[in-house]
Formats: structure tokens, C-alpha cells, sequence
């Protein structure tokens, strides 16, 4: 393996100046045992050619975008609408009481140039009247873009006419795609309107003992359903799952669980607290991606609840499934132990899926994320140095306090200083450097020109990367892995989805195509 | 599958339920990489350039490379100058193309960022080289679709490139219009065929639709170069091929460098290709050689042979306005009955033409500019037809009543093989009714009584 530094040092030295004293603090080589301090979330240096998006897309594209039985506008001119339009695979099953599944529906405003100059809001109004006409929706959220910031239509107050005029829910959400530096701030945005517009409506708690939610889990290619397939052997209930193939009523009541457990820590720890601030619901951060993560994660819910007879069953249902797994990790450990990855995806799953490769010997030598903040990367306790700085400060932190009538504390004082006495920590979440080998480079919002230099220099076996990426990587001669859309594949999660995983992995590393990029007359003759 | 969309067809004014367009910078990035050595540029932020390029990447299974202004929420009040400087000179630095070219969203066209007055004081202040072309086109999102930004960026590329030096080459220059790498290549075929030397600009043939050889290039090799756009002034003539893509720029070059234009529609199917061939033949006063003639010969052979399949079916149409003009007069050609076809696109040649072409032929069709998919499946549930073509967004509506289905156009994102199969052309006439002819049989094979069951067709 090459030396990180010197990668690092070939990686920075074309830019100029001003770009390379800004990238200089995004690249770092890797020690776990101290993770140097990284810097993220902040802005895109202009021309870099990013893999970033926007707020927008954090927003309607992630967070809200896949509760299906409530409708979603973009307010705004056509091609934010249509590109979040079943790009991102969050599927979602329809219930019996639900007759459409708004999916499959791409509604906007589209926004002509009048609208620019007279304002819009007359046109949204009317949109969300048609809407609700056509459709009957239980809920309507309704997205800003771009220029609705600058124009000036004030979507909140449409959105409060049109709730009284119809009945229904309708609320907005800022979302304007320029605001913050990344899609992360469009999903602090999401998480604060779930909490002001959704959740605490509804009251009744399912039935079912050990309720929980999983947040942010968006039901890529079926995750969410394996993750909650393996909890249904286990006994333990899924009330909600933010959001992946959840439905209106599952939010509103989504308060009323137990306990939360985070998969995705970056866009989701908003609500995360805010719950806990305010319903006293605590938080746990867990990881089903893995076959040891997966169990770990169910060990530690399990000991959550102190229930014997629930510790019992997961360690019976851990057991079962990796006598299934087994055999797959031994066989395709046989073709892919020693081989390199490298991972640059979003904001969870660069950490994430390092275990998945780890199961099958494969080693990660280079990872980051496009949009995570340092304690994505360095740890929740470096919370409190985090400066925002002033491409941020205009997202809104909400004020949460306890709710005087529906707070419950869910553990006593006694049974939490014995859960952390036996060694269990809440609202805990390490971040990917202390999980990753020493001298691993750390990338953060990874140009093109270093994916380049990274492909040249470590030559990696796979990648882990995004649809843009992808063929570039592939042109190389290098597979890369979908980690946003999975390739059109999945599950991915849960000791199921990992078997999928290994199994695509091994084809992609040793698929014949890669052998046929050369032709004949171009190979060395035989002796 | 798309449970909430009933026949009765109620009244909209304001809401857009499954646009049939998308907004106009992916147009203009698209025609970008027509540019050899070029890299498209969006002014605007990052969101719009990450959508365009993923969804061109999702259409082409191929690399799309564009730079972003990254525009953040302070230069969006205060302008994108710096941003673009800064951009300009990392792009130049780190990439080193020959050429940018700038296109704008909605965002830089709501705050007024003047263009060329940012580049003019970023070439001033050394962020970009001598040598270096940076050109640049206003496509705001708000205003027409992505054919209009494709339009406006080959407009760009005359106002900027174009250059009449008063001797005159013998070529002929062709806009082909926004269609696929594989049709630009057809088109260059064929007029190679016919034996006249054209330039053809923008052109993303071997851009987008390169070779795995294990070597990435960030340019590839494929692209109208600046000396051929640059030539288009000298040329004998030029063919706009499709009004909507392609108009403004001929008339363009036309009135700057006194090229005479031709407007052609999109070469798709017999008389228009022959439209093509024709206007081809006589600005360059050549015979059309035998080899053509066979060519055309063998799609009418195939047309007369398969007849039977095609009379009288009814066909739905969705796509971008010179699309659906051009393949309704294929469809025609088949005697086939177009009884819906929309577009999202708006521009009232659209409806004009359209009815020139079907009011005799098929009265009851019903024609539609700023349409979209959820009025067109509406039209469908209460007049089915037998064939649908669209772009892939068309699948839902296929599947929900189950019409044999073909997919055209931009996008097709379920699927691989469209960028190597013309449409244009008399090769692309037979892709087209080849396609066609296999979902209409294979639903044929899928539902017709055992008996009745048969193994020649």
C-alpha cells in the first residue's frame, strides 16, 4: 500500500492557493486512537467538480420525500420536482387502508417566468387546492427551491390557509437549494418540520411490547424491511422508521416508542434529541449493516429492554442467522480476502459498509463522506468545539423543551446508571475514524481530481461510490458499488441483505468483463 | 400502480402532476459536451449541476462531467462573481479544457449575475488563460424546457464561434438537434454516404457513448471541434434539424456569418429522411449513390413486409416537441393512428404542426403542447390504445394498462442499449420499427388463445 501521506501531498499539490489551504484540511491520514480533527460541513470550493447536492435534495429528496401516503409539491420551476421523482429508491409498500401510493407522483408548481416576477404563491395555493381535489391526500408538504427564497413567497402561511380551507395537514418546508453547503442542511431542516408538523398527533401506542423506531432508514432497496423482518423474529416492534416506507399516522405516533435507534447519525440525530428533549424517548445509535454490527445492534437493544426472555430469542435469532451466513462468508472470503475498497458516499454509509467488506477480509484504504459534519467523522464528543460557521448559521435549532403533559422518562435514574454501568452508553456515536485503521486517508467531499489520483495510486479492487462515479471508476477498470442505489440491487442490511452484499462483491471483483478490456493484439505475445 | 389517477379528467391550472419536460441547463450541459475538450459549467448551485449530471449519467450509463459555482447562501444575495471567478480559475487549473461553457439556473437568473461581464474580469485577472474560451448561455429553469437550454447553448456556440473569414468551404453544416449520440453518428454516416462533407455541431458521439478501454479520459476524444464551429461561418449552408432545438441557432448563423439555413424536421422515418438527403444532395450538388438508395429501399421492403401489424393501431406519444413531430410522421408512414400525443414542452408550432399532420389522417387525435403524463393517462384510461412511446417515465402508465410499451427519447433510464441504435435515418426508421413490431407481436404471442398460438408470423 502506498503511503497515505505522500497520496495526500500528490492529491493537493495542483490546486491553487486558496484551494489547496481549504482541501489541505479536508485530507487526513488516519490515527484512531486520536482522530485528527477534520474539516467538514463547510463550503464547496466553486469548479472542484463535486459529488455534492443540495439542501432541496436533503429534504424532499431524502427525509421527507419517502412518506408515501402523503402528497409532496415542489414549489418552484420544474427540475427539482422532476429529478427527485423515484430517483432515490425508497420503496414503499402499499396498506390496505391506504389507496395510493403518492410515489409514483411527481407534483410541482412549475414555476414559469410570470411567478418570478409576480410572485408565486397564488399558483402554489392553487396547486395545493387542485391537489387535495384530485387526490384526497391525508397530508400535503410542500417544498421550496431556489428561487422561492429570493422572490420572496412566504410558503408558510400558504400552507396555513390552505390547512384551514381544506382540513388537512399542510405545512412547508425553507428548503431553498442553497442554503447551508450541502444536502445536510436540507435534512436539519426536514427533521425540524417532522418535529413541529408530525410527530406528537397522534397519541395511542401500538399495542406490542418493546416498541421502537429506527431513524434514518429510508428503505433503500428494501433495508428497511429486512432490518425489520430480523426484529419481528426477535420480538422487538417497529412503530416507525424514519422514513423508510412509513406512513403519516406511523410518524405522528412515532413518540410513543420506547426507545430510537439511529442508522443514519447524520441525517437523523435532530430528531433524535429533540425526542428525547421533549417525550424523554432516549436514543441509541446501532448499525444493521454487517453481519457483526447486525448483532451487536440487536444485543445492545436487547439489553435495553432488561427482559430475559427477549435476550434470550435475539441471541437464538443471531445464532440461526449466521448458521445461514457462515457458509456465504466462508466461500466468498476465498475470492476476496486481501482485497482493497475505497468509499466515498454520502454521510453514514462510507462508515457503514467498511464492516460489511471487513466481513469478507476485505480491507478499507480510503473513505469519506460527502456531507458529514466532524462528528460523522471524529465523534460525538467533539461536539461541543464545532463552530458553525456562516454558510450554516442560518439553519434553524429549534427551541424543544419537555412537553408538560406528554414527557415520560422511560428508564428510572437507578436503571439507567446500571445500564451504563454495565457498559451501555445513550445518544453515542463514534464516528468512522476510531472504527478505521491507522494510516487510512480520510477524504471529505472528495473532488474528481482526487478519485483520479486515488484510483492511480492505490488501485483499489472496488469502489464505493454514487451513479456519477460510477463510470467514471468503471472506465478504469475498476467495479464500482452503487452505495446510494445499490446498483438496482438490495437488501443490503440485516444478516440477509449482507449475504446480497457479499455475493455482488465477489462478481463484481471477479467478473470476466474486466479480462476482456484488452484485446489480443494488444496483450504481450505469448512466449 | 398509480392508483390516484382516475379517467375523469379534472380541470388544472396550477398543478404539474408528471411533468413530460425537465428544465432547460441539462439541455444546455448536454449540448456542452458536444464541444471537444469542453466542460460544461453551472452557474447556480450544486444541486441543479449534481441532478443534470447524475440524470445524463443514468440516461447514457456513462460519465458526465460539470463544474458548479457552488453557490452559497450569502452569493445568493449578493451575486455569483466570485464564485464563478474562483471556479473558472480551479476548472483551468485542475482540468485544463480547452473550453467552458457557462450556463445559468434559475438561481443566477433570479439575482441578474451578468456572465460576461464575470468572465471578461476573470480572464482580466488571470483566472482564465490565455488561449482559453469560456462562452457562456442564459437558461433559466423558468422559461420553456430542456430543449429550450439545449437550443440556447448551441445558439451560444454560433454567437461565440462562428466566424466568417469571406472564403466559402464546401461543407454543409448540420445541427442535428437534441437526439442521441448514436443518431449524430447515423447522420454523419449517411451524409458520408451520400458523399457530402458536413460539420456538425453540437456532437456527442464518442463523448457519450465511449469505448471501456481501462484508460478514463476526462475529455474523450469525440466532440465538434473549435475549428469546425468555428468554420460553420464559411460553410455553403446550414440544416437545422428540429425547430425547437435547433431554429435559433441556424437563423443565428445565418443572420451573423450569412450561412443560408435550411429548417428540416428531425430525419425520422422515409419522406423526412429523404427531406435530409435531399437538402443535402442539392446544396452540395451531388447524385445520392446507389448505396443509399438500397438503403432506403430496404426500409420500405421491411414497411411493406410487416404491414399488416401496424394499419390502423392506435399509439399514444409523449416527448420533446421535434420527437413527437417527427416520429408522428413515421407512425403515419405505418398507417398507424397517433391519437394522443403531448409534449411538456410549450411553443404553439408544436400544435401547429401536429395538426397539419393528423387532422386529415387521424381527426380525433388529440394534440397537446405544455402537457404531462398524468393527462395523457388520463386521455388513456378513457380511449385505450395499443401502443405507447414515450420515454421511461412511461412505464408506470404501461404497466398500470398494460399497453405494449416502446421507449423513446430522452430519457430512457431502464435500459442500455439505446445509445448505440440510431432513430434517425433510414437505419434508425428500421431500430424504430423493429422495436416496435416486438412489443406488438410479443403481446400478440402473450395473449392470443393457445390455438391460435403460432410459430410464423
Amino acid at each position: 500500500l502506498p503511503d497515505p501521506a505522500a497520496v495526500r501531498e500528490e492529491m493537493l499539490k495542483i490546486y491553487p492557493s486558496k484551494t489547496l489551504k481549504k482541501r489541505s484540511k479536508q485530507m487526513l491520514v488516519n490515527d484512531p486512537s486520536a482522530p485528527p480533527e477534520i474539516g467538514a460541513n463547510t463550503r464547496t470550493v466553486p469548479g472542484i467538480i463535486t459529488q455534492r447536492g443540495c439542501t432541496y435534495a436533503g429534504c424532499r429528496g431524502v427525509v421527507i420525500g419517502p412518506i408515501h401516503d402523503i402528497l409532496h409539491i415542489t414549489h418552484g420551476p420544474i427540475g427539482c420536482g422532476y429529478y427527485s421523482w423515484l430517483t432515490r429508491r425508497n420503496l414503499a409498500q402499499q396498506r390496505p387502508d391506504q389507496p395510493i401510493n403518492f410515489l409514483q407522483y411527481a407534483m410541482s408548481t412549475d414555476m414559469m417566468e410570470s411567478e418570478i416576477i409576480f410572485g408565486g404563491e397564488k399558483k402554489l395555493a392553487a396547486a395545493i387546492r387542485e391537489a387535495y381535489e384530485i387526490f384526497k391526500p391525508k397530508a400535503i408538504a410542500v417544498y421550496a427551491t431556489c428561487p422561492v427564497g429570493l422572490i420572496g413567497d412566504d410558503i408558510h402561511s400558504v400552507c396555513r390557509e390552505a390547512k384551514k380551507e381544506l382540513g388537512i395537514n399542510v405545512f412547508g418546508f425553507s428548503c431553498e437549494g442553497y442554503k447551508g453547503v450541502s444536502q445536510s442542511a436540507g435534512h436539519h431542516i426536514a427533521n425540524n418540520g417532522v418535529f413541529k408538523h408530525m410527530v406528537g398527533l397522534l397519541d395511542e401506542p401500538d399495542p406490542e411490547p418493546f416498541r421502537i423506531n429506527v431513524l434514518g432508514e429510508y428503505n433503500i432497496g428494501g433495508d428497511a424491511w429486512a432490518i425489520d423482518t430480523l426484529l419481528k423474529k426477535c420480538g422487538i416492534h417497529v412503530t416507525a422508521t424514519l422514513s423508510g416506507d412509513v406512513t403519516y399516522d406511523q410518524i405522528c405516533k412515532c413518540h410513543t416508542a420506547d426507545l430510537n435507534v439511529v442508522m443514519c447519525h447524520r441525517s437523523i440525530n435532530y430528531m433524535a434529541e429533540m425526542m428525547e428533549t421533549k417525550y424523554g424517548v432516549p436514543w441509541i445509535k446501532v448499525n444493521f449493516i454487517g453481519a457483526e454490527q447486525s448483532a451487536k445492534s440487536l444485543r445492545k437493544i436487547a439489553a435495553y429492554f432488561q427482559d430475559k426472555q427477549l435476550t434470550d430469542r435475539v441471541e437464538e435469532v443471531i445464532a440461526q442467522e449466521m448458521a445461514e451466513l457462515r457458509p456465504v462468508i466462508a466461500d466468498v472470503k476465498t475470492r476476496c480476502e486481501g482485497k482493497t475498497a475505497a468509499m466515498f458516499v454520502g454521510g453514514s454509509r462510507a462508515h457503514h459498509y467498511q464492516h460489511l467488506f471487513k466481513d469478507i477480509g476485505m480491507l478499507t484504504v480510503a473513505a469519506g463522506y460527502e456531507f458529514a459534519h466532524r462528528d460523522d467523522y471524529e465523534g460525538r464528543d467533539v461536539l461541543p468545539s464545532i463552530k458553525i460557521d456562516a454558510d450554516s448559521r442560518n439553519i434553524e435549532e429549534l427551541e424543544v423543551e419537555a412537553d408538560p403533559e406528554k414527557f415520560q422518562a422511560r428508564k428510572t435514574p437507578e436503571q439507567l446508571a446500571a445500564l451504563e454501568a454495565g457498559g451501555f452508553s445513550f445518544k453515542d456515536y463514534e464516528g468512522m475514524m476510531r472504527e478505521m485503521r491507522k494510516e487510512t486517508l480520510i477524504i471529505d467531499d472528495i473532488s474528481h481530481h482526487e478519485i483520479e489520483k486515488l484510483i492511480e495510486l492505490y488501485k483499489p479492487d472496488i469502489i464505493g461510490s454514487g451513479i456519477k462515479d460510477k463510470f467514471v471508476i468503471e472506465k478504469f477498470g475498476v467495479p464500482c458499488k452503487q452505495l446510494h442505489s445499490y446498483d438496482y440491487g438490495g437488501p443490503y442490511a440485516a444478516f440477509t441483505g449482507a449475504a446480497n452484499f457479499y455475493k455482488e462483491v465477489d462478481r463484481m471483483i471477479n467478473t470476466k468483463v474486466w479480462q476482456l478490456v484488452t484485446p489480443s493484439w494488444k496483450k504481450p505475445a505469448d512466449p | 400502480m398509480l392508483d390516484g389517477t382516475t379517467a375523469e379528467v379534472a380541470n388544472r391550472s396550477a398543478l404539474r402532476i408528471n411533468p413530460a419536460k425537465t428544465c432547460q441547463p441539462i439541455g444546455a450541459m448536454y449540448a456542452s459536451l458536444g464541444i471537444q475538450g469542453c466542460m460544461p459549467h453551472s452557474h447556480g448551485s450544486q444541486g441543479c449541476c449534481a441532478y443534470h449530471r447524475s440524470h445524463l449519467t443514468r440516461h447514457f450509463k456513462e460519465p458526465v462531467m460539470a463544474t458548479t459555482s457552488s453557490f452559497t447562501e450569502g452569493a445568493s444575495v449578493f451575486g455569483g462573481m466570485a464564485n464563478l471567478n474562483q471556479a473558472l480559475k480551479n476548472i483551468f487549473t485542475i482540468y485544463n479544457p480547452d473550453i467552458v461553457a457557462v450556463h445559468t439556473t434559475c438561481l443566477s437568473e433570479v439575482i441578474g449575475d451578468d456572465i460576461p461581464s464575470i468572465v471578461a474580469k476573470a480572464r482580466e485577472s488571470g483566472a482564465v488563460p490565455e488561449g482559453k474560451i469560456v462562452i457562456h448561455a442564459n437558461t433559466p429553469s423558468f422559461v420553456g424546457s430542456h430543449v429550450t437550454g439545449f437550443a440556447n447553448m448551441v445558439s451560444a456556440m454560433v454567437n461565440y464561434l462562428s466566424e466568417s473569414t469571406g472564403e466559402t468551404k464546401n461543407q454543409i453544416n448540420v445541427l442535428p438537434g437534441y437526439v442521441e449520440p448514436a443518431d449524430m453518428r447515423e447522420l454523419k454516416r449517411l451524409a458520408a454516404a451520400v458523399g457530402v462533407d458536413i460539420v456538425m455541431f453540437p456532437d456527442t458521439s464518442g463523448v457519450l457513448d465511449g469505448p471501456l478501454t481501462g484508460e478514463y479520459e476526462l475529455f474523450p476524444r469525440g466532440g465538434a471541434t473549435v475549428e469546425q464551429i468555428k468554420s460553420s461561418g464559411d460553410n455553403i449552408a446550414t440544416l437545422g434539424l428540429g425547430h425547437f432545438a435547433s431554429h435559433i441557432a441556424a437563423a443565428t448563423l445565418e443572420s451573423k456569418c450569412n450561412v443560408p439555413a435550411a429548417f428540416l424536421e428531425l430525419p425520422i422515418g422515409v419522406t423526412a429522411t429523404d427531406r435530409f438527403v435531399d437538402a443535402l444532395r442539392s446544396y452540395a450538388d451531388v447524385e445520392v449513390p446507389e448505396a443509399v438508395e438500397n438503403e432506403r429501399g430496404r426500409l420500405v421492403d421491411l414497411m411493406s413486409d410487416l404491414h399488416q401489424y401496424f394499419h390502423g393501431k392506435r399509439v399514444a406519444v409523449s416527448g420533446d416537441p421535434d420527437h413527437v413531430i417527427a416520429l408522428t410522421q413515421l407512425l403515419l408512414e405505418l398507417e398507424m393512428k397517433p391519437v394522443y400525443a403531448i409534449t411538456g414542452s410549450t411553443g404553439n408550432q408544436f400544435e401547429k404542426r401536429m395538426h397539419e399532420l393528423l387532422d386529415g389522417p387521424v381527426p380525433e387525435a388529440k394534440i397537446k403542447q405544455n402537457a404531462d403524463l398524468f393527462e395523457l393517462h388520463q386521455w388513456m384510461k378513457n380511449e385505450p390504445v395499443d401502443l405507447l412511446i414515450t420515454n421511461t417515465y412511461g412505464k408506470h402508465i404501461a404497466r398500470t394498462e398494460d399497453v405494449p410499451f416502446v421507449r423513446f427519447g430522452f430519457p430512457i433510464l431502464d435500459r442500455a442499449a439505446h445509445r448505440y441504435y440510431p432513430t434517425l435515418g433510414y437505419a434508425g426508421a428500421i431500430n424504430l420499427i423493429n422495436q416496435i413490431l416486438n412489443v406488438i407481436l410479443d403481446r400478440k404471442d402473450r395473449d392470443c388463445p393457445e390455438a391460435w398460438y403460432e410459430l410464423v408470423q
